[in-house]
């Protein structure tokens, strides 16, 4: 049998095409350690990692939602909202709680539990309901932080208790436990979208919806636990970050949600759905946060930070677009 | 010979609209049978209830004389049917293999890439199918991508495949190939249900033939046996003019549109055209003829790949729709909803969207102008309305229509390009449309008028038939729909 002219160089070419920013991070790790000896010391980079380990999880869900072709922009409230409600609801209202006295050891379930909640919501509106992704999470984006504001009256929780402390801040095997979670949540993602029926079947959705329905996919149903899976994670870096920082500020999450696009975006995960892999976001989040720290290191002004990561972004694309060739929408 | 598909008394209806009333197809085990009828016939319907995506509300199907199995039994359907649909069922962000194993890549536990692959280069050699497994499917061309497509409908193991219009997307060459494939299906027992437009391959490939017409069943017979001629009369049915055409003189006036050598890849190539004033001219055709491409390549909303278009004189740039309307060109689009006109716009404001800067000085435009040309084109057009300050939106389908047809004629053009003006319009509307037409052209324009209905094109002085990209016949008035559907189809040329 003859094969037919697929040329083997493409074939090659489109396996690696997740990894295209590998280099970009080692000219950054090549560039760091030129600019800062400190750099490229373990203590840096183990800080990097740990700062990123929060965002990370939330690029991993937005990652999922984007493959299947949706869009949520509701995740960055989640990262604030969901700890502080599931905190208020264990703390005694002399703390700033409901005073329920629920027991301590709860918060961290209840706290994935009210996330998981949010997704439901998401799902319900854009999926049973036929709303647009775009707009709906607009909306809860809003509405989600609103209800952090709201009981909280804007002010920071400080006396949290143990339970959802220890994620963010234990080491395990002389690392951050926040890498170790992150690492194990990425290895299962890049495992479950390359050699499982169900990670394949978003890939199927976000290209192709009628042809995925089918194939005697349930595309309702697996959307819908996509976006119940992203409001978790999204709720589980905010464990993280709560842990990281020791209390939940008012602003906990607030603008990460671009930083989570640029680094979906720049790491291969197409807007348009089913292209992309969680490898090519991790490497996007790597990226941003490798920038990120050199930018800290050099005494860049945080001021003027945010114009670097946007023409980082805008750079990123216009070399994916050189390298792949096809118009963007 | 056994019946390997019976499907009786299908009754199906969408709301208010019967798609099939009473219809029925018989297959015997092992033939090519075709399914033939014109647009609207109940095609699509059936092969929907054949397929199991949706319930017939009456009538019954029947697989080797067994029920169908139940309908959220998708894996019992697809061993007993396959089906290639019009719309590509191909995900192109993946690979074929992948594609042709869609959700069972694995039986459980995590996927085995290397034995998927393997499992997939086994399946395109037992079809045949020269295409590498592990290519991405949007490398494909589309033939390829059908012949994946159909390695995967029958790899479920059904004996029964449907292919809906499989050739619309073809060229000559794989339509050849295609059909080879489909014979040598045919001598392994695969029975067909083969559906299109053109009745030429419906001679070349079928055995027999099942005609439907306006959701009924009509005949069916032995392909060989059936003359060309009572085909297309069955397709057809008797011919009803509703609307009586006017007699006009010979055109011999200038030439208000025309086109040199126009080509746009994979729609139409060389067509050369020229309409004169006091003239229609019918463009007729199969959907895939490139009838509508053509006249929307000639009002700009395509850009030529070579020749030359000229309005009222005036070369008008490739591609350049304000260019061709500026030159006195009017057109009335495919798709009144989507390009025709702004919905939640008034009736005035649409209709006088064209003339906007004669309205008024510097941008401005005086409503009370707006308002008394708006009357007078209500007036004209008989178009039913509450007054000009009503949104479009709220109209019927008619006169939405003629709101259109005033915003092509409100600046008395002198070339009218028309696509399918009667597409969903009651008898009256249709006859105030055709009529508005016929008066443009008495008023000293020249029209080009796109039809799928016979009945329409005839006030037109000729129609250029189109088949497969290119006019292949000029046929003057005082045909009847036997000779003319005969040459759309291409069993005549």
């Amino acid at each position: 049998m003859t094969t037919l002219t697929a040329p083997p160089p493409r074939v090659r070419l489109a396996r690696f095409r997740d990894l295209t920013l590998v280099p970009v991070i080692l000219i950054l790790l090549v560039v760091g350690a030129f600019l800062d000896p400190i750099f490229l010391s373990v203590g840096n980079l183990t800080n990097v990692l740990q700062q990123q380990a929060s965002i990370s999880l939330l690029v991993l869900a937005e990652a999922l939602i984007l493959i299947a072709g949706k869009f949520d922009l509701s995740l960055e409230s989640t990262v604030g909202m969901a700890p502080a409600i599931a905190v208020m609801l264990v703390i005694p209202a002399s703390a700033g709680g409901f005073g329920l006295g629920l027991p301590g050891p709860l918060v961290i379930p209840l706290c994935l539990l009210v996330g998981a909640a949010i997704g439901v919501f998401n799902g319900f509106l854009i999926i049973k309901f036929q709303l647009s992704a775009f707009i709906v999470t607009l909306a809860m984006l809003i509405i989600v932080h609103g209800l952090q504001l709201g009981p909280t009256e804007g002010k920071t929780l400080f006396e949290l208790p143990e339970s959802i402390l220890y994620l963010g801040s234990a080491t395990w095997f002389g690392l951050p436990a926040a890498i170790w979670i992150a690492a194990v949540l990425f290895a299962a993602g890049i495992a479950g979208l390359a050699y499982f029926r169900l990670g394949r079947a978003l890939y199927a959705i976000g290209g192709n919806a009628d042809a995925a329905r089918a194939a005697g996919i349930r595309v309702d149903r697996v959307l819908w636990g996509v976006f119940i899976l992203g409001g978790t994670l999204a709720a589980l870096a905010g464990v993280l970050e709560t842990g990281r920082l020791g209390a939940i500020g008012s602003n906990q999450g607030v603008g990460w949600i671009f930083m989570v696009f640029a680094a979906a975006v720049i790491g291969g995960v197409s807007m348009d759905g089913g292209k992309g892999t969680i490898l090519g976001a991790l490497t996007g989040v790597l990226v941003i946060g490798l920038v990120q720290n050199i930018l800290t290191l050099k005494g860049v002004s945080g001021f003027w930070q945010p114009v670097v990561y946007g023409c980082i972004i805008l750079i990123a694309l216009i070399i994916s677009r050189i390298a792949g060739g096809k118009a963007q929408d | 010979m056994k019946n390997h598909i019976e499907a009786r008394n299908i009754v199906k209806r969408f709301g208010p609209t019967v798609a099939l009333n009473g219809a029925g197809i018989t297959i015997a085990e092992g033939e090519t049978h075709a399914l033939v009828g014109r647009n609207g016939a109940g095609k699509s319907t059936l092969v929907s209830i054949l397929t199991g995506l949706q319930r017939p509300d009456e009538g019954e199907v029947l697989f080797s004389g067994e029920t169908a199995p139940a309908l959220a039994d998708r894996d019992a359907w697809r061993q007993r049917v396959a089906c290639v649909y019009q719309k590509s069922t191909i995900i192109p962000a993946l690979t074929v293999a992948e594609n042709l194993f869609l959700n069972r890549q694995t039986t459980g536990g995590p996927i085995n890439w290397r034995a998927l692959r393997a499992k997939a280069r086994e399946l395109l050699s037992t079809y045949e199918v020269d295409v590498d497994a592990a290519a991405l499917a949007s490398d494909l061309n589309v033939e390829q991508r059908q012949l994946v497509e159909i390695a995967r409908a029958l790899s479920f193991g059904a004996r029964f495949i449907i292919l809906d219009e499989p050739t619309a997307r073809l060229d000559g060459l794989a339509i050849e190939r295609l059909f080879a494939r489909m014979r040598a299906l045919r001598e392994q027992g695969v029975t067909m249900m083969y559906i299109s437009h053109h009745l030429d391959e419906v001679y070349e490939i079928c055995q027999s033939v099942t005609v439907f017409r306006d959701a009924r069943h009509v005949m069916t017979r032995p392909v060989a046996a059936l003359p060309h001629d009572e085909l297309v009369s069955a397709m057809t049915g008797e011919a009803t003019t509703v609307y009586e055409a006017r007699t006009r003189g010979a055109a011999n006036g200038t030439v208000v549109l025309s086109a040199e050598s126009l080509s746009l890849a994979g729609r139409f190539q060389a067509v050369d055209l020229a309409v004169r004033t006091g003239e229609v001219v019918g463009l007729a055709g199969s959907g895939s003829s490139g009838k509508v491409g053509l006249a929307e390549t000639l009002v700009g909303l395509h850009k030529p790949d070579s020749g030359t278009v000229t309005v009222n004189g005036t070369r008008v740039r490739p591609g350049d729709v304000p260019a061709a309307l500026g030159a006195g060109l009017g057109f009335v689009p495919e798709d009144r909803n989507r390009e025709g006109f702004v919905p939640l716009l008034s009736v005035g404001e649409n209709g006088t969207l064209p003339i906007a800067r004669k309205l008024g000085r510097y941008g401005v435009i005086s409503p009370a102008r707006r308002r008394s040309k708006a009357v007078q084109l209500i007036k004209e057009l008989d178009i039913k309305t509450e007054g000009p300050d009503q949104p479009v939106g709220d109209l019927s389908g008619g006169n939405a229509q003629k709101v259109v047809f005033a915003r092509a004629l409100v600046d008395n053009p002198a070339a009218l390009v028309v696509i399918n003006p009667t597409a969903g319009v009651d008898v009256k509307a249709k006859q105030a449309l055709l009529g508005a037409v016929e008066d443009a052209v008495e008023r000293g324009a020249g029209a080009v008028l796109v039809s799928d209905e016979l009945d329409d094109l005839r006030i037109c002085d000729r129609v250029l038939v189109m088949f497969h990209g290119r006019v292949v016949k000029d046929v003057p008035r005082g045909w009847t729909d036997h000779e003319l559907v005969a040459v759309m189809e291409g069993i005549e040329e």
